[in-house]
């Protein structure tokens, strides 16, 4: 049986521009959100966001290979080289090893709105520029990081709405288990920018809680109002574990369980079966029971209708053990397509470091989350096994469990 | 605007914007084998031209431009 490990995770995110200063704040339950005002003069209804500074690719890359990175593209760049260097790969192992790339992303809408107003005042598509086209295609981030790193092996995009980070793992995985690749470059990335979002804002979606902006975010908690949009970039190194050992790579976590479901219901109401379906898969193909599992890193976003059926669903599967829960998105918002990968990250460095990162703002349980055992404040806690569950519109549903790694694991 | 700052406002923008080294900047120096110009650049240098310029490259007028001088010319003629 091929084993999958995790060898190398970069971040850039509202929490930090890397995993030093993401670990630091998802301890002290720092939250990364706060307003941008241009959303308010756009006719958003919430000015609320995770607060990402965009990095400054001039003099890192050449012109040729930044043209056609779009934001979220930057983001994952900047995710990836720390992860690749953390992994110890460099240039020469990337021209000598066919590695492949699974990255979850699911819009470039500021990409594709100011080529259509270049259009729009000049009436001439040639003034949008060379890079217009490749910063738009929903898989710029695998078209532009393949191309960057000199990748050759599996190349595509997963669009999965907010599940597109937690499935792009989840392929890595089963690329690696079938024996089709060694080495895959995971991850997801989102773009903050105040074009990207104005129509989810337009559902009503979005936290009002401008008074206090790191209060916003409230997952499981009574008085939450909605979801703060957010988000960056998160790199993950999956390889086979032989691969990994022969070259001596620290190994950080192995991925041994990946569960996915499709609701089949309605299109942005979810569904407390088909999260305990994929989670249900996750945890079979991983071959642990609920006692087994130390910490589960919700997806819940503090909307009102999904915490609930999440809860609902935790409820019926993991009440009794009283598993430790926490949703990072109290202190990230939610990191949409970036989200399924970067909460594997965040959930490594809890692992790694030996503390649950606390579900900030939950103060009041509500009738679905009240018997469930909800981390408000950090808590010191080994870790050997955790949950990250994922949810989308369209009722995707992604769930993996990840064990920290054991020299001694049975093969 | 004179030759010289049609010269100037080029090589202004081809090290600033195209990112070529100022080394190779050179009125013989061909476009595509010495500033490695591609198709792609040469999209973007439309770009540039018409925000420098204020008019907007034909490709077809283009066709026997083949060094960097060639080009001050042909910008010369258009603004001129």
């Amino acid at each position: 049986m091929r084993r999958v490990v995790i060898t190398g995770t970069g971040i850039y995110s509202c929490l930090g521009k890397n995993l030093d200063e993401v670990a630091e704040s998802l301890y002290a339950g720092k939250s990364g959100i706060g307003i941008d005002e241009k959303r308010i003069e756009y006719g958003y209804r919430s000015p609320l966001t995770g607060i990402v500074e965009r990095p400054q690719l001039k003099g890192l890359l050449d012109r040729r290979l930044r043209v056609g990175l779009a934001e979220e593209g930057e983001y994952a760049y900047m995710a990836t080289v720390e992860a690749l260097r953390n992994a110890g790969i460099d240039d020469n192992f990337l021209d000598n090893n066919e590695t492949g790339i699974f990255y979850g992303n699911d819009s470039s809408a500021k990409a594709v709105i100011e080529a259509h107003q270049i259009a729009v005042e000049k009436k001439d598509t040639t003034l949008m520029g060379s890079g217009a086209i490749f910063q738009s295609m929903n898989s710029t981030v695998t078209m532009n990081l393949s191309t960057i790193f000199r990748l050759r092996g599996a190349n595509m995009t997963i669009s999965a709405a907010c599940a597109s980070g937690s499935h792009s793992i989840g392929l890595g995985y089963l690329f690696i288990k079938q024996g089709l690749q060694d080495i895959v470059l995971c991850g997801g990335a989102q773009e903050t920018n105040y074009l990207s979002m104005g129509s989810f804002d337009g559902l009503s979606a979005f936290s009002i809680c401008t008074d206090e902006p790191t209060k916003a975010s409230r997952p499981f908690d009574k008085n939450r109002d909605g979801l703060v949009p957010s988000g960056g970039a998160a790199s993950l190194i999956l390889e086979e574990y032989e691969h990994a050992k022969k070259r001596g790579a620290n190994i950080i976590a192995e991925v041994v369980g990946y569960g996915f479901s499709s609701n089949g219901l309605h299109i942005s109401q979810p569904s407390p079966d088909g999260c305990i379906r994929a989670i249900t898969m996750a945890m079979r193909d991983a071959g642990v029971q609920v006692s087994d599992i130390d910490y589960i890193n919700a997806h819940a976003t503090s909307t009102p209708q999904g915490d609930a059926a999440e809860a609902q669903a935790l409820d019926r599967m993991f009440a009794v053990a009283k598993t430790p829960i926490s949703s990072t998105k109290a202190m990230t918002g939610h990191e949409c397509w970036m989200a399924g990968a970067s909460e594997i990250i965040y959930s490594a460095l809890m692992m790694q470091n030996s503390f649950i990162a606390p579900n900030i703002n939950f103060e009041t349980p509500d009738e679905y989350s009240k018997n469930l055992n909800i981390v408000a404040k950090t808590q010191e806690k080994k870790i050997d096994v955790f949950l990250s569950n994922s949810f989308g519109f369209g009722g995707t549903n992604s769930a993996l469990v990840v064990r920290k790694f054991e020299n001694t694991n049975s093969i | 605007m004179t030759k010289n700052e049609v010269i100037s406002k080029v090589n202004e923008f081809l090290v600033d914007e195209i990112e070529i080294d100022e080394a190779v900047i050179k009125p013989e120096a061909k476009l595509k084998d010495d500033l490695g110009i591609d198709s792609l650049d040469f999209v973007d240098i439309v770009v540039i031209v018409e925000k420098h310029f204020g008019f907007k490259i034909k490709p077809e007028e283009m066709a026997n431009v083949r060094t960097l001088s060639d080009f001050y010319d042909y910008i010369a003629s258009k603004v001129s």
